[in-house]
């Protein structure tokens, strides 16, 4: 049986907290996971107009390009009313292609993995 | 050099297939006993050439995507990924990071990330006629005990 958290149908949980909205993302980011998070992110972004979104990647797999065209995405998206996004618990193999993004000219790509990273 | 072992991948320009298409290849080029970094070099740089033959070479259709993977003594592995879809007008210009045709969520990043994440890349286009990416890497050697 497979995690549920790993499950495709849900690759995005959001919750709102004192004017900060926080997407937890999970499971495999490429073009074709990708539409359904932004749906989901856009939705809850543009209702509550947040002063930060926070993106959490420690329970992200794998991610190419399409993860990165999704961050800018919603810089984009926040700076319409001055809002920040937050780059969070990049894992290490993600780390490359963050990096090779030059996202952190964009939004805040916080240092340091996830917590329940044990290897490398 | 002949290749020790070659696999053929064909399937439709729908986006599910994306993972479908990293996860084989990356499954067929594990038998080189390649590190973990190496394998998901591999898999990102799949995933950007099959998603540019969604997204640019069979924009509005849908098409076939074709694979050839080769695999080499000394560690080293081929990957083709080819459409027939409408090719690149401008390959300089494609090929420029941040530059993207498509716009919006699209980063601009594809072949950037093939030429950062594998050895060489090798882009053939003719506009109407499709394009044809490519990737070689080869894998370090590896220090095996027999028994």
């Amino acid at each position: 049986m497979e995690d549920p958290v790993q499950n495709t149908a849900c690759p995005v949980q959001l919750r709102l907290k004192e004017n900060t909205l926080t997407a937890w993302l999970c499971g495999e980011i490429d073009h074709h996971t990708a539409r359904k998070i932004r749906e989901a992110v856009d939705e809850a972004a543009s209702r509550v107009r947040p002063e930060r979104l926070i993106l959490d990647f420690s329970a992200v797999q794998f991610m190419d390009s399409s993860g990165i065209g999704l961050i800018m995405g919603r810089c984009k998206l926040l700076a319409a009313w001055n809002g920040r996004v937050i780059v969070r618990h990049v894992p290490p193999k993600l780390e490359r292609i963050v990096s090779l993004s030059g996202l952190q000219t964009l939004c805040d790509v916080e240092e340091g993995g996830p917590r329940h990273e044990t290897d490398q | 050099m002949k290749p020790i072992n070659e696999m053929h991948l064909r399937f439709p320009s729908v986006s599910a297939n994306e993972a479908f298409a990293r996860a084989a290849v990356s499954t067929f080029v594990a038998q080189l006993d390649p590190t973990l970094d190496e394998l998901c070099d591999t898999k990102t740089a799949v995933s950007e050439a099959v998603t540019n033959c969604i997204v640019h070479g069979y924009r509005d259709t849908i098409g076939t995507i074709y694979i050839d993977c080769a695999l080499y003594e000394n560690g080293r592995v081929v990957i083709r990924v080819r459409d027939r879809g409408c090719g690149i007008e401008n390959l300089k210009q494609a090929m420029e990071p941040l530059y993207s045709s498509a716009g919006g969520e699209r980063a601009g990043l594809g072949f950037a990330v093939m030429q950062s994440f594998m050895d060489k890349l090798r882009v053939q286009s003719r506009p109407g006629q499709g394009t044809t990416v490519v990737l070689e890497k080869t894998f370090s050697p590896r220090v095996h005990t027999n028994g």
